[in-house]
């Protein structure tokens, strides 16, 4: 008898569909996957480390680096966690600005997650459609704060800037142009045979496992549970804001790329009822921020980012440093039910799933 | 004289002449790619290199040739070698069987018109469906001589993947025979010239399939799984660099126009107009050369588009797509075609 | 700004329904319970984690939000992990807290959520705090091998000289390549 044994294919941490430095030990028999085991901490640098040595405010720049794709909302959960420790209450307008900076960061979070998964799945033109389109956002963060990917766009208490003039209506603009072009990644995409059949059926999730798995974002809505933290946990102005919560039926591939892409329309939604009832004039700051230094508490913040829940855990101990700060990351958190996911299927469905799956390694190994 | 003219002088001056022409569109087809696709894509190409980028491909060439020759450690030497060999030259010899027209006198360059072809051979398809097999060779020994788990994965996905679609491929070309009644690549246009048509109207479906099929055998999008970037690296070229890594770029065009030059000869009447038989061409000038590589350069700009709108087959798709459907629906075009050409008799 | 009049004070919530109900079942093994900014945490013993988790996935708490390590050299019982849980029905939260003492095992949540798998190999990995019944307890972010648990307090935040070679040998004599936190 001859003997017989799996091929073990090491995937990352330098590969082309792992998105920064996964590595993935995959069992193979054949083509089909037996086994997967995600290895991580390529990227590690010991943020929470860093948030305990620095005080609050410094802290904000380095949340850029955890989701580099989505700062906004990296900075956003930690501001508003620190506003929750101290019981702070943040202007109106700064509220606005903050949801404005959320949804466009969100928009062009999806935008990088649809180039690359569709790379991945082989369709390479809508990886320079959307990145078209995400220079538009991208131009509208460095005209509002100066940089285009680490933003560093919020200070406890509100945010650094009063939106400058003439930025509302190049945002309508971008707006006008978004919601055509929406459509050219949808003509190619959403009714095409072969993404179809490369993507139902792939990557299914129960509503129960993804529970379990404490999937959250798209990963958990495209199983069907209307779970989203603008709307379960509300924060800033979202309870005033009419949107809704895109949800798929069968936990599979494609459904998290539709509830992607409804969710980018809801974004756009979002951005023109803000246009709307955005205050013209008021505070952007809370006042009495000074110096932070508040008392023994513990608090947990979260907002819902383009990747899912994000939290910020802070231990405060009356110092002007955190004593302790947890990120919530949820990348790693939905990382987790990647073996789950791609067991049985085959390699080239590992990519797809990593894909859909939208990590990013910094936010995971911190 | 005549008879060494004839049989060495004159076919070597030609496979001269027709080489240097391919390889020169072999280059170019690089080049235009990388501009249709940019343009497609909302970008612009190399553009710097030369009025509108015009050099880029001897760029290229120069940068490849000039790379250090790196080899894996564990590798099989001399098969490394000899892979990308034989992707390119069973690709460029099925050249020498191809006719680019049947008699001219190159826009009046030559006193005489000479045959626009190196040589006529009685099984001329036989041995163009034989040499394109050969190159499934050379993928498989590039893949399983690099001693890499990845190049393996894709020589193995292109060794099953080639061999599947040539099935299909080659009923749907046995359909033209029926047609033609010669397997003779001359006589086939010829054929095609007789009938007032192009096979491709009577076979479309026999066209359809050899596309499809062909665009798999040259891994191509959307089958290109054995070097599917975002699963296996490079495929079965992983390891390889410089010039042998430029002979597989090669092997991989000079195969897509070979897929499309048999394809302009079998179902697109080589070197006739459409019709052929209209009177109105007797009017106008006859420009072989201009149909056949006019017919060559839109299969390309056809290979380009596919690739700039779709994603890619999985592999268990991609021999489902073979076996259930592309396999049955040639041998039931076949027995159509046997049928109807039995009803005219 | 620390005597700030808008920080949120804790407040006792031992009369609290939910509280009430629990601590009917585990009597004193509910340590302590308070709201700070509207968030419910309660103190527990180890001992009764898995029970009253399973308690709570019946009450709907199915969804487990996060475990924090937090490490307290001072105390006697040096770590303190911190659960917070979520309920779909009415959007709740609620933050469990258990304090253990150094080499002391917790129970493994993972027979409850399989998502609690990294999360408390993250906090073996950073705190060395030991889970029981936990199906692979190994180091995540750091490499196997590693000597330490970075989230300590007493970890050097320059990091610690591992003994990795990163420059080989190419040094000109006498020159060595710098030592990363050597006296830290």
């Amino acid at each position: 008898m001859l003997e017989i044994r799996e091929l073990e294919l090491n995937m990352g941490p330098q590969h082309p569909a792992t998105h920064g430095v996964l590595r993935l030990i995959l069992k193979v028999d054949g083509e089909r996957i037996i086994d997967a085991k995600p290895v991580i901490g390529y990227l590690h640098r010991g943020t929470e480390k860093l948030f305990e040595n620095q005080t609050y405010p410094m802290n904000v720049p380095h949340t850029d680096r955890l989701d580099y794709i989505a700062a906004a909302t990296n900075n956003h959960a930690y501001c508003g966690a620190v506003e929750k420790l101290l019981g702070v209450e943040v202007p109106r307008k700064a509220k606005f600005i903050r949801v404005i900076l959320d949804e466009l960061q969100r928009i062009s979070s999806h935008l990088v997650w649809l180039a690359t998964h569709a790379l991945d799945i082989g369709a390479m033109t809508p990886f320079f459609y959307t990145f078209r389109e995400r220079e538009l956002i991208l131009d509208l963060f460095e005209e509002y704060c100066g940089a285009r990917l680490t933003l560093n766009c919020m200070t406890i208490g509100g945010v650094p800037e009063d939106l400058p003039e003439g930025w509302i209506e190049k945002l309508q603009n971008f707006i006008q142009i978004f919601e055509e072009k929406i459509w050219d990644y949808e003509n190619l995409l959403t009714d095409n045979r072969i993404w179809k059949k490369r993507t139902i059926g792939v990557g299914v999730i129960s509503p129960e496992d993804a529970i379990n798995y404490g999937l959250t974002g798209p990963p958990l809505r495209g199983s069907g549970i209307k779970y989203d933290v603008r709307r379960a946990l509300p924060y800033e102005v979202y309870p005033e804001l009419d949107f809704e919560i895109p949800i798929g039926k069968n936990g599979d591939t494609y459904d998290r790329y539709l509830v992607r892409m409804e969710e980018m329309r809801q974004s756009i939604r979002i951005l023109k009822q803000c246009i709307e009832k955005m205050p013209k004039e008021g505070e952007i700051q809370a006042k009495g921020l000074k110096f932070i230094k508040p008392k023994p508490a513990e608090v947990y913040f979260s907002v819902e980012a383009p990747k899912g829940e994000l939290g910020f855990h802070i231990i405060s101990d009356g110092s002007p440093k955190p004593y302790r700060v947890r990120v919530r990351p949820p990348s790693f958190i939905n990382l987790q039910a990647l073996p789950h996911m791609v067991k049985g299927h085959l390699i080239a469905d590992v990519v797809a799933v990593i894909g859909t799956l939208d990590i990013v390694l910094g936010e995971i190994d911190r | 004289m005549s008879f060494l003219f004839l049989y060495l002088i004159l076919p070597a001056i030609k496979g001269i002449v027709i080489l240097s022409i391919i390889l020169f569109l072999v280059a170019y087809a690089t080049f235009i790619e990388r501009r249709v696709l940019a343009f497609m894509q909302a970008r612009l190409g190399p553009n710097l290199a030369g009025p509108e980028g015009i050099l880029q491909p001897i760029a290229d060439g120069v940068k490849l040739l000039f790379k250090e020759d790196l080899v894996p450690s564990r590798a099989q030497r001399f098969l490394h070698l000899l892979a990308p060999v034989l992707i390119l030259v069973p690709a460029l010899v099925i050249f020498g069987l191809v006719p680019f027209g049947e008699a001219g006198n190159l826009f009046g360059l030559l006193k005489e018109p000479i045959t626009l072809y190196i040589t006529d051979v009685n099984v001329a398809l036989l041995l163009v469906i034989g040499f394109a097999s050969l190159g499934v060779y050379g993928l498989i020994l590039g893949g399983w001589s690099s001693n890499s788990k990845y190049s393996f994965i894709g020589a193995l996905r292109s060794a099953a993947q080639v061999v599947s679609y040539e099935v299909p491929q080659v009923i749907s070309l046995a359909s033209v025979l029926i047609l033609s009644g010669s397997l003779s690549l001359v006589k086939i246009v010829q054929a095609q010239k007789e009938m007032g048509l192009w096979f491709i109207f009577p076979g479309f479906i026999a066209f359809f399939i050899y596309i499809v099929c062909g665009i798999a055998e040259t891994n191509r999008l959307p089958f290109d799984l054995p070097e599917a970037e975002s699963e296996l690296v490079a495929g079965y070229h992983t390891e390889y660099s410089g010039m042998k890594f430029a002979f597989f770029f090669m092997g991989e065009y000079a195969n897509m126009i070979v897929v499309s030059s048999v394809a302009t000869v079998v179902f697109l009447g080589g070197w006739l107009p459409p019709f052929p038989s209209l009177s109105i061409w007797q009017h106008l000038p006859d420009l072989p050369l201009v149909w056949f590589f006019g017919k060559v350069l839109a299969f390309l700009f056809l290979y380009i588009w596919l690739r700039a709108t779709f994603p890619r087959y999985r592999f268990d798709q991609l021999m489902d797509l073979a076996w259930k459907w592309l396999l049955p629906l040639s041998i039931l075009n076949l027995v159509i075609i046997g049928l109807v050409k039995w009803g005219i008799k | 700004m620390s005597e700030k009049k808008g920080q949120p004070e804790y407040q006792s919530a031992l009369e609290n329904s939910f509280v009430l109900k629990l601590k009917e079942k585990f009597k004193e093994e509910i340590l302590d319970a308070k709201t700070y900014s509207s968030e419910l945490t309660i103190w527990i013993s180890k001992e009764i984690l898995i029970p009253v988790c399973k308690d709570l996935w019946e009450d709907g708490f199915i969804y487990l939000v996060d475990i924090m390590g937090i490490h307290y050299p001072q105390r006697e019982k040096k770590f303190e992990l911190s659960y917070i849980l979520h309920n779909f029905k009415n959007n709740e939260r609620l933050r469990l807290k258990v304090e253990v003492k150094e080499g002391e095992p917790v129970p493994s949540l993972t027979e409850i959520w399989k998502g609690a798998n990294w999360l408390e190999r993250e906090i073996f990995d950073m705190f060395g705090v030991q889970f029981s019944n936990h199906p692979n307890l190994e180091r995540i972010l750091m490499w196997e091998g590693f000597q330490g648990h970075p989230l300590r307090k007493d970890f050097p935040l320059k990091g610690i000289d591992t003994g990795a070679a990163i420059y080989p040998d190419v040094y000109p004599e006498g020159v060595k390549p710098p030592k990363g936190g050597e006296n830290a």
